[in-house]
């Protein structure tokens, strides 16, 4: 029997008003009762558009029936099968493209709330904190380099399929962008962390401080008896505009302060961690990592945080949700206006904008933002923080000899199983695709470990 | 975790550590550094590798005591751990191909400069020293350069110990003397570094420089230890922390260098209990 309402059943949040001053994650998550009823809003459709959607390829249908019939630990392993952090996707996935874009509710009305009902299964499996199972070894090692999205999910799989892996992480933790980059209140670290201990319970070896390029090669890896490396190293060397002033004290990059924020703590009460005080920032950049910093400055206290953003609010690259988000904690949206210079004498006055208007369709298919001329105007700003995208660490590519790379320093694949021109090392993740979605990398990461596999065995 | 070895103060506000690191002993060159993070809520701080030993997989700092995070790495003893060290990270010092070079130390740099003096001198190439400290208490591995070194100035502010003066005073003489250098290394304090560096840009002789700004990650990341060279954009961890002292814009680097200055001096003045009230 299908429950055949047609929205979705609201996803619990806290008060905007309240969240904005601390990082309680925003999200609740469902109660058994509502995800049982989310769940029953799914036809389970023969053709299943939902599964096309997802690049991990969850059997979504068969998840839902579990959860409809109470049954999550069964629901849970079917996600298992395809995804390696579900407690992840559910929160940071963004379904309205991907799975929930395709389901047929969507037609008329809203699609089935995948997201937060894989939210629902992951977490409830991680708080009954079952044992992991630990799949017998072959004996082949494998190296797993970055363990963010990719290499975490890329390391589960290799090790599901009895291969004795270690990731190599240059942090202190691991997680990459995860614990770095996406702020506690929307993907709490305690999340993460759970996630990571069920692959180590499962025997995947996290070897942290170990930078490969400096403290070891890719090339020494192989020599000391790994069969195949993969690269999920991620884009992690932030663009700067170019423009005057961003090295004035109070520019950051999204980046840096982000890292100061979540990896390093400087949210919380007594943190080591020096991070200024801002009472009045501007955010450059309209795409997820923007929204993050911009909300993150508006609960350490900021009065005023805006976006600014070259285009208008419909070619934004972030999620409508966490747009939509960011509006109610009351970040100001500065749409077609451009920065042509930071102010100020050692510490940030203001930012000086230029308006823009919207002309032709360029390359990306998003109308080409042009400057109005004489419409430069100051906003008043004590810091101003850089989101405008980030190019794959050089580290490796400098240092690995043959490896192939594109005039942005992504690392060149040969097809979509992520074999790199050099044998036995593959690659996937923002590494390969320059900066995009945690479950892109995800995707790339089990599909370069499918193709170990084969080559292992045909080896 | 990595475990200290052996700590020994070398004067009240500088203490050296021997560290148990195989994997960065094995690579590690005159130039780089690591970034160490004392225990598991710690911040991650950069320090220069002042010596490596391959055989015995040991590396050794030069830590000045400069904030809270420096003061509670000087508290821990040999035998206690370190939660993360991590490196080696940065370009190596470019030393092929000098014949002649002056080595020039201000503080705590000489324990980063001297390294570079004694590979140059094993590699046959002629160097002079001159190193720099505010007073006599201050002067650190004073023999070791002049082992490698053929003329070697100690000058201190003070003139506590050897000349009184400043360190570009003694490269002066030296140069006005005669004796000429393919390149002049420069390391200490951001304004030692700029004042050789206008100095050896009157004489034409090429000068590299050790930056070492605020940082995180120290693997191109946050992109703070950012710095303009030659009129462009640089990252310190990754780009250098070598850059040519004739195109550093030092007086942006000091600027920086003071972003956290009033945070991290509450945070130590807390660290050492100076505050007997709550803060």
């Amino acid at each position: 029997m299908h429950d055949m309402r047609l929205t979705k059943h609201e996803m619990p949040v806290l008060d905007p008003k309240e969240r904005s001053r601390h990082f309680q994650e925003v999200a609740l998550g469902y109660t058994a009762q509502i995800a049982r009823e989310e769940a029953q809003r799914c036809l389970n459709c023969r053709h299943k558009p939902c599964v096309e959607g997802c690049p991990v390829h969850i059997n979504i249908p068969s998840f839902l029936k579990k959860v409809v019939e109470g049954d999550d630990e069964g629901a849970y392993q079917v996600i298992a099968e395809s995804s390696t952090l579900p407690a992840v996707c559910g929160r940071v996935c963004p379904q309205e493209s991907q799975c929930e874009k395709h389901c047929v509710r969507g037609i008329k009305g809203e699609a089935v709330a995948i997201g937060r009902v894989e939210r629902y299964v992951a977490d409830t499996h991680l708080a009954r904190a079952d044992k992991e199972e630990v799949p017998a070894s072959n004996g082949i090692k494998m190296a797993v380099v970055g363990a963010g999205p990719a290499g975490l999910t890329c390391a589960g799989e290799l090790r599901r399929r009895g291969y004795d892996v270690t990731i190599f992480e240059a942090l202190h933790v691991p997680g990459g962008v995860l614990v770095y980059g996406i702020p506690e209140f929307r993907l709490p670290k305690s999340i993460v962390h759970a996630e990571v201990e069920k692959l180590k319970k499962m025997g995947v070896i996290i070897a942290t401080d170990v930078v490969i390029g400096r403290t070891l090669t890719v090339d020494e890896l192989f020599e000391q008896g790994f069969q195949s490396v993969f690269i999920g190293t991620g884009a992690g060397l932030p663009r700067f505009m170019g423009i005057p002033g961003e090295n004035l004290r109070g520019v950051y990059s999204a980046n840096e302060f982000l890292t100061r924020v979540n990896l390093m703590k400087a949210y919380e009460t007594g943190s080591k961690t020096p991070i200024q005080r801002a009472k009045r920032v501007a955010v450059v950049g309209g795409g997820n990592v923007a929204m993050d910093a911009a909300r993150c400055a508006l609960r350490l206290g900021a009065e005023e945080v805006s976006i600014i953003y070259r285009r208008s609010e419909s070619e934004m690259p972030a999620r409508k949700e966490e747009v939509e988000h960011a509006k109610e904690e009351g970040i100001v949206f500065r749409m077609l206006t451009n920065p042509v210079a930071v102010m100020g004498n050692e510490d940030v006055t203001h930012i000086r904008c230029l308006k823009m208007q919207l002309g032709e369709p360029d390359a990306s298919g998003r109308c080409r933002p042009e400057e109005v001329p004489g419409s430069e105007f100051d906003i008043e700003v004590d810091a101003v923080i850089m989101a405008i995208g980030t190019s794959p660490n050089p580290l490796i590519r400098t240092t690995t000899a043959g490896l192939e790379t594109n005039k942005w320093g992504c690392i060149v694949t040969k097809d979509e199983s992520g074999l790199t021109s050099r044998d036995h090392v593959y690659a996937g993740g923002d590494a390969v695709t320059g900066a995009a979605t945690v479950i892109l990398a995800m995707g790339a990461g089990k599909t370069a470990a499918e193709a170990m596999d084969d080559a292992a065995k045909n080896s | 975790m990595v475990r200290i070895l052996e700590k020994q103060e070398l004067n009240k506000q500088v203490f050296r550590v021997v560290l148990d690191t195989p994997l960065i002993a094995a690579k590690a060159k005159p130039g780089q550094f690591v970034i160490v993070r004392v225990d598991n809520d710690g911040e991650r701080i950069p320090l220069t590798i002042s010596d490596y030993d391959r055989k015995n997989g040991t590396i050794s700092l030069v830590v000045q005591v400069v904030g809270a995070s420096t003061h509670q790495f000087s508290c821990m003893q040999a035998g206690d751990f370190l939660q993360d060290v991590v490196g080696p990270l940065g370009k190596p010092s470019e030393l092929e191909g000098i014949r002649s070079a002056a080595v020039i130390g201000g503080g705590v740099g000489c324990a980063i400069a001297y390294p570079i003096a004694r590979e140059l001198k094993e590699m046959g190439a002629k160097v002079d020293s001159v190193i720099g400290f505010r007073n006599a208490d201050l002067v650190i591995l004073e023999k070791e350069f002049e082992a490698v070194s053929e003329e070697m100035k100690l000058m201190t502010d003070d003139g506590s110990a050897g000349e009184k003066g400043l360190v570009t005073d003694a490269l002066k003489a030296l140069v006005d003397s005669g004796r000429t250098y393919d390149v002049v290394f420069a390391i200490g304090p951001l304004v030692m570094m700029k004042f050789v560096s206008l100095l050896t840009k009157r004489y034409e002789i090429p000068t590299v420089v050790s930056m070492n700004p605020i940082m995180i990650d120290g693997t191109g990341m946050c992109g703070g230890c950012r710095l303009t060279v030659g009129g462009k954009m640089k990252f310190a961890c990754i780009d250098g922390p070598d850059f040519d002292g004739h195109l550093v814009d030092f007086d942006e680097m000091l600027m920086r260098g003071r972003m956290y200055a009033e945070q991290e001096k509450h945070a130590y003045e807390k660290a050492c209990n100076l505050f007997k009230k709550e803060v």
